[in-house]
């Protein structure tokens, strides 16, 4: 198979199961009208997501008929929305303006820059050296030292969860994998694939079969049924895309486990830095979900072991 | 022509950065005229509350500035002459000799709405500062306007006093319910009033 008919047998499946998504949450709406409860607000909330996943898978096919760049820009967005919604819950002080005005628009692009120039060594360097070293002596130049170290560390960690892990997305392009040469796009769709399934299925199975409380005071809605269901049956289907990625049936079934309880934990860590800050959601871009981050928080943790485990793995 | 194309670059650019969400908590985005009186920390102030508005609102809504910032340069004068049509007025003049209320009256008289910052000036502090009693006196002469509370969340960390670069962070712009000058009620008592119906604002929904 080329990797333009793996692509295309791809986008029919993500295709297929939106469809069937969408009719399932229409039968819902009618089912729950007839009974008079059309504004239900689980069904409405059902709806709204799966709408919302349209808009994005739509924007994931057109980034990927873009190639490199489309897909390069769409996760450097996806960033500064990313990094906005995190500096907005954090409290800083007059004295970060001028870090902030450089994270956003000299560390977050020159990130990007860096993948697209194919820079691999600077890339992983680029925020956790230079940006963790100049950061902080901007602030300390603003001779704020009004709760220093906790303004210094908000910075830091929103650069890194905003930008530096959602940036090792578009950075599997960069991997030089034998025997799979021009089709790192898949490798993408493999781990966004595999990420949204999990959080759609752990959902679906929750709202089913959950019972048992995981972790009531980060995430209520989290339980010990949907977390097994959600991460075996979307381990599962990672095993069954092994043909769009460079590993083995159980290779891609064992990448594809990993992914899920990073994305979990990672969901976990998310939820109590919103708890801690006291708020439910990030924000209110994306109808339905919230914000960039409640939709991304699972890639984020994700994305760089999965790009790390490949790379040391399967590069030559 | 040239104004509505630069208003439309304005609005979107406060958009792209800050979100500029509305959040119509006390009262509902409503045709007739108001003075809405706010928090003051950036000149993005005004531009975010303009923003937040709808257009056909933002059309009949009119800020109040400072004349002495206001009025020097061509590009500061066409701003706010042209695009944001606003109404200048002079600070630290003698009350006495000149009542600096009059363009704002002459204002609602046409029936504009309009944008006022009570504070006076821009705040760089968390605690907002006692109002000036302008907000008063508008209220006493023309008593059937409604003022609208609004509490504008993280303005002042997108472009601080001082700052010519904004950083984007989502902003808020949160109405309350109208208040009016209640008979016999004193000046203080007044002000005090209008200034915690912000900071209740503050809280959020």
């Amino acid at each position: 198979m080329t990797a333009q008919q793996q692509t295309l047998y791809l986008l029919a499946g993500t295709a297929g199961v939106l469809v069937f998504a969408t009719l399932v949450g229409q039968v819902l709406r009618w089912r729950f009208a007839a009974r008079g409860q059309g504004d239900n607000p689980v069904i409405v909330n059902l709806n709204a997501r799966i709408y919302a996943w349209w808009v994005m898978v739509g924007l994931m096919g057109a980034a990927f008929v873009f190639g490199k760049t489309g897909v390069i820009v769409l996760y450097g967005l996806a960033s500064f929305f990313a990094l906005r919604e995190f500096i907005t819950l954090t409290p800083t002080r007059r004295g970060d303006h001028v870090a902030l005005l450089v994270s956003f628009f000299i560390v977050l692009p020159g990130q990007y820059l860096l993948v697209a120039d194919e820079q691999y060594g600077m890339f992983a360097i680029f925020i956790p050296v230079y940006a963790f070293l100049i950061l902080p002596i901007l602030q300390a130049l603003s001779s704020d030292t009004n709760r220093f170290l906790e303004r210094s560390a908000k910075v830091q960690w929103g650069l890194m969860i905003a930008v530096y892990c959602i940036s090792h997305v578009p950075a599997l392009l960069l991997l030089h994998i034998p025997g799979y040469e021009g089709r790192n796009v898949l490798l993408i769709a493999f781990l966004i694939i595999v990420v949204q399934m999990s959080d759609v299925l752990q959902y679906v199975w929750g709202k089913l079969f959950g019972r048992h409380k995981i972790a009531p005071e980060l995430s209520p809605s989290k339980t010990v049924e949907g977390f097994a269901a959600g991460v075996s049956t979307a381990s599962a289907l990672g095993g069954a895309l092994w043909w769009i990625t460079p590993f083995g049936v159980w290779e891609a079934a064992g990448m594809a486990l990993i992914i899920c309880v990073m994305g979990f934990l990672g969901g976990l860590v998310m939820s109590a830095i919103k708890r801690d800050r006291g708020v439910k959601d990030w924000g209110h871009m994306i109808e339905g979900h919230g914000g960039m981050l409640d939709r991304l928080d699972s890639v984020c943790f994700a994305a760089p072991i999965f790009f790390h485990l490949t790379r040391y793995f399967y590069t030559a | 022509m040239i104004e509505r194309l630069v208003a439309a670059l304005i609005t979107g650019f406060a958009r792209l950065v800050t979100g500029a969400q509305a959040r119509w908590i006390g009262c509902g985005p409503s045709g007739e005229q108001r003075i809405y009186y706010a928090n003051h920390s950036s000149h993005g102030d005004f531009v975010l509350i303009w923003t937040a508005l709808p257009a056909a609102l933002r059309a009949r809504t009119r800020p109040v500035a400072a004349r002495d910032y206001w009025d020097t340069g061509e590009l500061r004068r066409f701003l706010i002459h042209r695009v944001f049509r606003g109404v200048l007025v002079e600070r630290g003049a003698d009350p006495r000799t000149k009542d600096p209320l009059v363009p704002l009256i002459d204002a609602l008289d046409r029936g504009d709405s309009l944008i006022i910052f009570p504070e006076g000036t821009r705040n760089t502090e968390e605690e907002m500062l006692p109002f000036k009693s302008g907000i008063y006196h508008l209220a006493r002469q023309r008593p059937g306007v409604d003022l609208v509370p609004v509490w504008i969340e993280n303005v002042g960390r997108v472009m601080p006093k001082g700052q010519v670069l904004p950083v984007p962070l989502l902003c808020s712009v949160n109405f309350g319910a109208p208040i009016r000058l209640q008979q016999d009620e004193e000046k203080q008592a007044f002000l005090d009033r209008a200034r915690l119906a912000i900071v209740e604002l503050r809280k959020g929904p």
